[in-house]
């Protein structure tokens, strides 16, 4: 096998197959198994694309606005949709909801744990599902823009633009928490019991988007992607994003590392994509499903695709006073296969484990992305400026 | 063959204080495992149970919790997941300690027994999806505890 030449492939090169019919995509899961079977050098020449998948809760997500001017015109100052604010220190009738914005009258955490039911999260899903929206903006009226109050009822599809712009998604790999003090916990890792009783972990591991690009070589401004149920893109690195986290030898950040800031066009978008969410104790969130192909440019990226959950590890940390006061070690380093499997160890005692990400529903994106590629009616878009990266130490077995 | 059966027991002020439970165990031959209880003083009480025992005996035993005069409830018909909200996130299977809401480890779904659940009510609160209802022993199934 290894008398062949290596494999280069362009991304032009791979569009012209998926014009042609001819590109083989598979989604990340599968290239678990081609790459273990055949070899990293072999599966590069076979496959194009790896498809990712991810859908969790993804509290740096938002959308712009543009509601359009009514008569008198008014230069929104204040703006509320369903009496959860929209930031509106940006043009006359512009404005910005983010996901964790509640409604003015919330009870917050005064009962702990607050419930949080609804905020700008849900705001995202209600336009998105076409149901309607309540919309009050207030003004001190200027001359040419006299109006100091407007309110209407509005549907997504009457906001002149509407886009998706989310400051950081798709974490490239996150902590399992875990809880060592002696009450129960409500944080945006879920519900966490006392004295090491369970774990979470939010990931869609072998499936996650960055865990299959470790390096970010074929992502950066410009590649397109699966977000929110319809096309959208890779505005650049995410807010946080720091590829010198430490890595094993396949690359693997031994914890959160990169990050991604995405945008779309949230009026071509799918609800069972963008969900509202509330996290008890702790706040509103927007569920985002998000995927993104990786193409397989070399053996170098068949490899590093075909790492699967074994190999993909997290540290486990202690969200009981570690985390908030920022101290502490991490506990333990354990697989998302021990995760995904129900239950890992932590000071030599099990532990059992619950995700908070849907693995079924980066399955189902993975597989939505495969199709379209597939169909056609997806190609790949040319990154114009990759993301900051790391140097790569470790090497490809067999070449 | 045997069952297991979980039934929530509102007792009224009139049967608050009867000595009703003890005859399920020695004149229907259940098992019963108290799940949990919440008492409002003089007005009434409540009672989460598990019910052991066969198919018959558990259905002579809920007749005669009837015909005491208490309120019976099964647990497992009013519990309800909105599966258009459920996501399959699993955020629900770390406060769930009945195996009522499990991850399925071959799909990854959230699979979801109401006859195992014990109406605790974590999961109404911990589901960021707000897809489950009728699980808090105060609210359950439409009657709502007298305050
Ligand atoms: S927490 Fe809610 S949305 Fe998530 S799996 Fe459980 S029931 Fe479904
Ligand atoms: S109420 Fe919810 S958490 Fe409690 S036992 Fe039933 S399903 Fe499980």
């Amino acid at each position: 096998m290894s008398e062949r030449p290596p494999v280069r492939k362009s991304i032009q090169e791979i569009n012209e197959k998926i014009r042609s019919g001819r590109a083989v995509v598979v989604t990340a899961e599968e290239m678990v198994g081609v790459v273990a079977e055949e070899g990293p050098r072999a599966a590069a020449r076979k496959v194009d694309v790896v498809t990712t998948g991810t859908f969790g809760a993804m509290c740096s997500s938002g959308a712009f606005l543009n509601f359009g001017h009514a008569t008198p015109k008014i230069k929104a100052s204040r703006v509320l949709l369903n009496r959860v604010e929209a930031y509106a220190g940006i043009a006359a009738v512009d404005c910005y909801i983010g996901a964790t914005q509640v409604r003015e009258d919330d009870p917050l955490n005064r009962v702990h744990p607050g419930r949080f039911e609804y905020g700008g999260g849900h705001v995202i899903e209600d336009l998105v599902a076409g149901r309607p929206v309540s919309l009050g903006a207030t003004s001190y009226g200027t001359d040419c823009y006299p109006s100091r109050e407007h309110r209407a009822t509005v549907r997504l599809r009457d906001l002149r633009d509407a886009t998706l712009l989310n400051p950081r998604n798709a974490y490239q790999n996150y902590n399992c928490a875990v809880n060592r003090s002696d009450r129960t916990i409500y944080t945006y890792m879920g519900v966490l019991r006392p004295r090491l009783a369970n774990a979470t972990f939010s990931s869609a591991g072998e499936l996650s988007p960055l865990l299959n690009d470790p390096y970010y070589w074929t992502l950066g401004t410009g590649t397109r992607i699966f977000l929110g149920g319809a096309q959208g893109y890779v505005v650049g690195a995410g807010t946080q994003h720091a590829p010198d986290t430490p890595r094993t030898d396949r690359g693997v950040p031994r914890g959160g590392a990169g990050t991604l800031m995405l945008t779309g066009d949230l009026k071509r978008m799918d609800a069972r994509y963008l969900r509202g969410a509330s996290l008890v104790g702790y706040g509103t969130s927007l569920m985002v499903g998000v995927g993104v192909p990786i193409p397989v440019l070399n053996e170098e990226l068949a490899w590093l695709t075909g790492v699967s959950n074994r190999e993909l590890v997290c540290p486990v940390v202690d969200y009981g006073e570690d985390y908030p006061h920022g101290t502490g070690e991490p506990l333990a380093e354990v697989t998302y296969a021990d995760c995904m499997a129900g239950e890992i160890r932590v000071s030599g005692r099990p532990v059992s484990t619950s995700p908070l990400s849907s693995l079924p529903r980066a399955r189902e994106i993975a597989s939505v992305l495969a199709g379209w590629i597939r169909d056609g009616r997806f190609q790949l878009g040319e990154p114009q400026e990759t993301l900051p990266t790391a140097p790569w130490a470790g090497s490809v077995p067999g070449s | 063959m045997e069952i297991a059966k979980n039934v929530l027991l509102v007792f009224r002020t009139e049967v608050m204080y009867q000595p009703v439970i003890y005859r399920l165990a020695r004149e229907f031959d259940l098992v019963f495992n108290i799940l949990e209880a919440k008492i409002f003083p003089r007005r009434e009480g409540r009672l989460i149970l598990e019910l052991r025992g066969t198919p018959d005996r558990v259905g002579a035993g809920v007749a005669y919790l009837a015909k005491a005069g208490v309120e019976v409830t099964s647990i497992a018909d009013n519990i309800r997941r909105d599966d258009e909200r459920c996501v399959h996130c699993g955020a629900c299977t770390a406060v769930c300690r009945t195996g009522a809401l499990a991850v399925d480890r071959d799909t990854g779904e959230i699979a979801f027994v109401p006859e195992r659940c014990a109406a605790c009510g974590q999961c109404e609160t911990a589901c960021p999806m707000r897809a489950l209802a009728g699980v808090n022993i105060e609210r359950l199934g439409g009657v709502e505890a007298v305050r």
